[in-house]
């Protein structure tokens, strides 16, 4: 029978949940590096047990560690991410110029097909990769360099670029995004880049249809269609058909179309989840009740998933890095919340049971099937 | 050998106890013992001091001899206490975020 392996970053270490393909009875080992922030640790897919976790510390800076065994054990390996050539400028929240400052990782997406080759995304947003495993790092200074650089500004959680996308057709072709740059695209492995935001509507910039400056919050892809993206922005619920060159709202009859996480059923691309947030003062479910919805039409039409969630009084929220979904059929779906709660739904969403509830705020879940 | 006394973070970090010792080669200055002491623990790199920058991180300081020489040039001699081991060198992370 296969095993689940849920990697879990949190405010104050790593976690790591594990249990058969029931999905009943979990495993909790953990806290591994207490005390740090892990903004996000995930395997390969070449070598599930070759993991990569995000480390740092507001005192102590970035540490990436690598495990060859599943997070039995870890090496710290390389840490330096420096910015290719002069740095420069982009806008800080007053609009003045600020210098690009390298703080922390906040997103690891290893290579689909080589373990030792791993995208790390980073704050001020930049993008870095390593080919040695991790041991040195290099930025891939197109994205920085392709021209609206120094017009991007920070969202209120730091200016972070948080989702990395590897196209597992058309390889060569990388997506991410920004907060609050908006999405980018390269079609020549993260040599040359173009923004990708036509459609997005952001009332929070002078020019609401600007090609760049809008608060993406996650993008989600199935892999077998990996031209159709859907996108949890600041404000509105968006999908593309192609590839980024026109986005349109399929937010429908949410609540609310705020919120953080996106993501896309394993087995049924036009099957997606979301969890609405009340709104970008009000970091909380709307009404006290955590749900998440589902929409298996492809967005507009959603339904809410509530059996096994708290409906009253509840007031944590769920971060952008903090859902994943598992291979297995029925299809897992897992979530994190700034409460310390890990939900797992065994079948798709139907009914949700909570792994651990008190963990310290989780800033990222990823899933593994082993066999 | 200069005694170094870390935070706890770096203790786990580095897999050491509280105390460490590291010999420094020619001048002992902050600048030499940093050096040597992320050569001999090379996961300390970039955790003490900024990898591109080599500045000491904001919320770190480094006190010894009843005295904070967290401003003093990375390039001036330690105290003579440092140097022969009589007194340690610390680092420490500051008191901040609740």
């Amino acid at each position: 029978m296969s095993t689940v392996r849920v990697l879990v970053g949190t405010r104050k270490g790593a976690f790591i949940l594990t249990s058969d393909a029931k999905r009943e009875s979990w495993d909790v080992s953990g806290p591994h590096f207490a005390g740090w922030e892990i903004y996000h640790l995930k395997g390969s897919p070449a070598d599930p047990n070759r993991l990569y976790a995000s480390q740092s510390s507001g005192w102590f800076g970035q540490m990436i560690q690598r495990s060859d065994d599943g997070g039995q054990t870890w090496e710290p390996v390389g840490n330096k991410f420096e910015y290719e050539g002069v740095p420069g400028t982009h806008q800080w929240y007053d609009g003045t110029p600020h210098p690009w400052e390298f703080k922390r990782v906040w997103h690891l997406e290893p290579s689909l097909t080589d373990p030792d080759t791993v995208y790390a995304g980073v704050e001020d947003a930049a993008l870095f990769r390593t080919t040695d495993g991790g041991q040195s790092w290099q930025e891939l200074a197109g994205l920085r360099g392709h021209g609206s650089g120094a017009s991007w500004a920070p969202g209120a959680g730091g200016m972070g670029l948080h989702t990395i996308l590897l196209d597992p057709i058309n390889t060569g072709r990388i997506f991410i995004a920004i907060s609050a740059a908006g999405a980018f695209r390269s079609d020549d492995a993260g040599a040359t880049w173009r923004p990708i935001n036509r459609g997005l509507k952001s009332d929070y910039i002078p020019d609401e249809e600007a090609e760049v400056g809008h608060c993406v919050h996650r993008i989600a892809m199935h892999p077998s269609r990996p031209d159709v993206l859907f996108m949890q922005k600041h404000w509105d619920v968006l999908r593309t058909d192609d590839a980024g060159e026109l986005w349109h709202e399929v937010s429908g009859n949410l609540p609310t179309d705020f919120g953080f996480v996106i993501d896309v059923h394993a087995h049924e691309p036009e099957t997606i989840y979301v969890v609405p947030i009340k709104s970008d003062s009000e970091h909380y479910p709307p009404d006290g009740k955590l749900r998440v919805y589902r929409s298996r039409t492809g967005g507009n039409d959603w339904e809410a998933l509530t059996a096994g969630l708290p409906q009253r009084d509840c007031y944590v929220n769920v971060l952008r890095e903090a859902m994943a979904v598992d291979s297995l059929d029925p299809c897992g779906v897992y979530f994190g919340t700034t409460g310390g709660q890990v939900y797992a739904s065994a079948d798709a969403g139907d009914h949700w049971t909570p792994i651990v509830r008190d963990l310290p705020a989780v800033l990222s879940v990823e899933v593994q099937i082993l066999p | 050998m200069i005694r170094v006394i870390l935070p706890q973070h770096l203790r786990t970090l580095a897999n050491v106890g509280r105390e460490v010792t590291v010999e420094v080669e020619g001048p002992a200055t902050q600048r030499s013992l940093l050096n040597a002491l992320e050569t001999r623990y090379p996961m300390l790199r970039g955790t003490i001091r900024d990898q591109v920058t080599q500045q000491r991180r904001p919320l770190l300081r480094f006190f010894a001899c009843n005295r904070d020489l967290s401003y003093e040039p990375p390039d001036d001699p330690l105290p003579v206490e440092v140097t022969t081991g009589a007194e340690p060198f610390r680092i420490l992370g500051a008191i901040a975020g609740g």
